[in-house]
């Protein structure tokens, strides 16, 4: 029952997350915070029996996608006029 | 007035959409084409990770597109990146001494944890994917935290298309000897829960896990080399 | 039921960053965030009540196994598709990349070449 509620309550901070990427200009915090939405969506997996896909959207999500656009932010603009 | 446009057309989506998707009830038993996957799962494959079983052997030609598609991907990037005058003045700040004696430490432990996830993919939760990912994050932990790190990318690229042809033999292999492209009895099935079983599937996933890995350190060191540039 | 809702709205806000967005970089981003929608969505689809993962690791689960487990068959999809959704965005980063350096800005409204 618990666990129900953290769920939601997880789901929701996943969406204000996603507001917050879409309206913000600083593009290195949107960057992150992407990368966090994919860390919460790596605990969601875990409470839907999936094991494999938890464990590949923590490694490629969190990680291997927030390089790579670090990597593109550095060598463009990290401002968005 | 473009805003506008766009969030009614989005308002309009998202109703049919919740509209098709609450027909099914979330948390009730739908069963289709994966209860055979299921049920004859081990009887077939022996192997314990029934979602490896489903990657790797009935829906193996899936994962041969897959495997495509990423080599794709990884020689378009080089072939773009290539012809970057990509030129930026940029100071280069010394990595600090915990994070040089750390990374020194982390990187050999690393690599052996990424091949212990796909050695043992058809036992634990893991595979090829994973373990190839978490290789990738490796070199990259040790490009972040060193000048002098140069991986070599003739070697990377050779075994990245080694192993992608060892993963098309295995499939010929089957071809000639089991009747049908990537079938599992070439070799014996073995015992369920150990790991000398189920197949050929673990040593097509050690070939993916190799693929994989050489593959996305590839990517990160052309796209962070390019950016470093001698100014 | 939450996590259908949760996951479209996740979707269609994606959605709304590679529509209104000037910058080419957002526009990268929402279609990112598109991807982690989807594959929520297509997971949470196969998630059955009270069962457990599809690894069979104890005797007990070889027995009349599709009473006890969750179905298997999405999350093999999915695990395809997030490996194919971090090639696609290094892609088109690259892309972002090379744009830049050819006219040193990320507003799509300089780049009017093939305007007619």
């Amino acid at each position: 029952m618990i666990l129900e509620y953290f769920m939601i309550f997880l789901l929701v901070l996943m969406l204000i997350l996603a507001v917050y990427v879409v309206e913000t200009k600083d593009l290195l915090a949107a960057v992150i915070a992407s990368g966090f939405i994919s860390l919460v969506a790596s605990i969601v997996y875990l409470y839907l029996q999936a094991p494999d896909v938890a464990m590949t959207e923590a490694a490629i999500g969190a990680g291997l996608t927030t390089l790579i656009f670090i990597i593109a932010i550095r060598k463009t603009e990290r401002y968005e006029k | 007035m473009r805003k506008l446009i766009a969030i009614a057309f989005l308002l309009i989506l998202g109703f049919f959409m919740l509209k098709i998707v609450s027909v099914f009830p979330f948390g009730e038993e739908r069963w289709g084409v994966s209860r055979h996957y299921v049920d004859k799962g081990i009887e077939e494959n022996r192997a314990s990770n029934l979602v490896t079983s489903i990657v790797v052997n009935y829906r193996g030609f899936d994962t041969l597109g897959e495997v495509t598609v990423l080599f794709l991907a990884a020689t378009a990037l080089a072939f773009l990146l290539a012809t970057c005058k990509c030129r930026k003045k940029y100071e280069r700040i010394e990595a600090s001494l915990i994070l040089k004696t750390a990374s020194d430490i982390l990187y050999p432990l690393l690599i052996l944890f990424g091949a212990y996830i796909f050695i043992h993919g058809h036992l634990t939760p893991g595979g090829g994917f994973q373990g190839g990912t978490v290789i990738a994050s490796a070199v990259m932990l040790m490009l972040l935290s060193r000048f002098t790190f140069h991986p070599n990318h003739r070697a990377l690229s050779t075994i990245e298309g080694l192993a992608g042809i060892i993963f098309v033999l295995i499939g010929f292999a089957g071809f000639i000897w089991g009747g049908s492209f990537l079938a599992n009895n070439i070799l014996p099935l073995g015992h369920w829960n150990r790991l000398f079983s189920a197949g050929v599937i673990p040593l097509i996933y050690i070939a993916i896990g190799f693929k994989v890995g050489a593959e996305l350190s590839g990517l990160i060191t052309d796209m962070y080399k390019v950016t470093k540039e001698e100014e | 039921m939450a996590f259908f809702t949760a996951s479209i709205l996740l979707i269609l806000i994606g959605l709304y960053a590679v529509l209104v967005k000037r910058n080419i970089m957002k526009i990268v981003i929402g279609l990112s965030l598109m991807d982690t929608g989807v594959n929520l969505l297509i997971v949470s689809l196969g998630f059955i009540r009270g069962r457990t993962a599809p690894i069979i690791n104890v005797k007990d689960l070889l027995f009349n196994t599709s009473s006890k487990v969750v179905d298997p068959l999405p999350q093999a999809l999915v695990l395809t598709a997030i490996v194919i959704g971090v090639a696609v965005t290094a892609v088109a980063l690259s892309i972002v990349m090379l744009m830049y350096s050819k006219k040193g800005t990320l507003e799509i409204d300089e780049y009017k070449e093939l305007k007619w």
